[in-house]
């Protein structure tokens, strides 16, 4: 382990941090701002409890639309975006603003299925009790839908870690950056594996964490 | 308590289908059905029961007709009052539907709670109806962890927990045997007996057989006998 000298130990750590900041901080603007997305395709869609088409359509269009951009092409194009929102367009707080994006389109989806996933008898059960469309949405879809909302932030925070890596372009920092410097750029084999394994260990902890969380709320 | 006049409902075409290709699922019905009254309401599958059903419990307009609920023209009644009418309307459908990550007293209490009644009194309401249904001992339990029977009986105590002056019943039989289901046309004919109005749809004819009443005949969406 000669290798790991006390200076690379600390970059390790800073790396993950990084890794830990703009994967923590993008997934909670996704879920934020996803979620309400995702109620409002669930809820103007077709056979929904406001069928609006001149909004579902054109919100599924632009949720689509993020998806179909590659990360890598969705960071480049949103600088100028990114430079209003977060003052800069390198490092960390940079990086944070096309990975929330894309997770939030890629949430409102999996949010919306899961909200799909909801037994339509219940919610026509709750309107014939006289629940508003909100008190629908939030005492009986919501509630009802909150294991496969659950597995789907694991999901997402997942593949955040992955396009994390990739933040590196815009000196985004994290794991994946170190990885690509040291260990590719240095000829750094040793970081390279040490990166990856403690990436996998990560993901691994998230998911667990995630199967643990919907076992549990499955069960209640 | 339930008045209709010339009632036709046609459901909308699906999509891709010229209009008025399907046929109307219920046509002129005219009928009224007494504060207090006890109807059957019988016919053969796709005759419309739970078409005309889903019109008394205000979850659906009609396409042409008068339908009155509670006082209410349902025509002249504007979406937001809605739910404060439905309040007043008990459903129990075939299915259930009680939420499956609710406990039996919660689904209980949930028309209460929706109905924005405070937390403290609400579970004595609750218990009460819950002993009335025979499930004081399975307040706790999940939907998932009760035979057919005790969830049609704790979907119906949901039903009536709001003491609803109309309660509405869509096959509630369905999926049950013979001595369940007349433990549930037990309790309807209880509800009907502290003065509720009943309509219980079914397909069930010994079940009739067994609780004779006035019934409501459907054939093809219309009205073939009343009384
Ligand atoms: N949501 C709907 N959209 C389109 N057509 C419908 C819908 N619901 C019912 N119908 C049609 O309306 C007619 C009456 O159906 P309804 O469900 O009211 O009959 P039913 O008497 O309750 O039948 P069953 O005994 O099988 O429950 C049928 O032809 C059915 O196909
Ligand atoms: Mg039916």
């Amino acid at each position: 382990m000669s290798w790991l000298t006390p200076t690379l130990q600390d970059l390790l750590l800073e790396a993950f941090w990084e890794t830990l900041a703009m994967v923590g901080v993008s997934a909670a603007i996704a879920v934020a701002i996803g979620l309400p997305i995702a109620l409002l395709l669930h809820v103007t869609g077709r056979g929904g409890l406001s069928p609006l088409p001149w909004l579902h359509r054109p919100l599924g269009i632009l949720v689509n639309a993020v998806r179909s951009t590659p990360f890598i092409i969705l960071m480049v194009a949103i600088i100028p975006f990114t430079r209003l929102v977060a003052g800069t367009s390198i490092g960390t707080a940079a990086a944070i603003v096309p990975l929330a994006l894309a997770a939030t389109a890629f949430l409102a989806r999996l949010f919306e299925n899961a909200l799909r996933e909801v037994d339509g008898g219940v919610v026509e059960a709750a309107r014939a009790m006289g629940a508003s469309r909100m008190q629908i949405v939030w005492k009986v879809l919501v509630p009802e839908a909150l294991p496969g909302l659950i597995a789907a932030v694991t999901v997402a925070l997942v593949s955040l870690v992955g396009f994390s890596a990739m933040a590196g372009a815009v000196g985004g920092g994290g794991l994946g950056d170190l990885g690509i410097r040291f260990g590719y750029q240095r000829f750094m084999p040793e970081v390279m594996a040490t990166v990856v394994l403690l990436l996998i260990l990560f993901v691994q902890g998230l998911q667990s964490l995630g199967d643990w969380l919907v076992r549990r709320l499955s069960r209640r | 308590m339930v008045r209709f006049a010339g009632v036709g409902l046609r459901y909308a075409e699906p999509p891709g289908r010229p209009p008025g290709a399907g046929q109307a699922a219920l046509q002129d019905l005219t009928f009224t059905l007494p504060s207090g009254s006890f109807h059957w309401l019988l016919g053969e599958s796709g005759a419309g029961k739970s078409s005309l059903l889903r019109l008394m419990q205000l979850a659906q307009r009609p396409t042409s007709g008068v339908v009155e609920v509670l006082g209410a023209d349902l025509s002249r009644t504007r979406r937001r009052a809605l739910p404060a009418l439905r309040r007043r309307i008990g459903v129990v459908w075939q299915d259930f539907r009680l939420l499956p990550h609710l406990s039996v007293r919660d689904n209980v209490a949930l028309p209460l709670r929706i109905a924005g009644r405070p937390e403290a009194g609400l579970l004595a309401d609750v218990a009460e109806m819950l002993r009335w249904a025979g499930l004081d001992a399975r307040a706790d339990s999940l939907p998932a962890a009760l035979s057919g029977g005790e969830q049609q009986r704790a979907a119906l105590a949901r039903a009536v927990v709001m003491r609803p002056a109309l309660l509405l019943a869509d096959e509630p039989t369905g999926n049950l045997d013979a001595a369940q289901a007349r433990r549930i046309l037990a309790l309807l004919q209880e509800m009907h007996r502290l003065g509720t109005t009943v309509v219980v749809a079914t397909h069930a004819d010994a079940l009739v057989r067994a609780f004779p009443a006035p019934a409501l005949r459907l054939q093809g969406g219309r009205l073939m006998s009343h009384g």
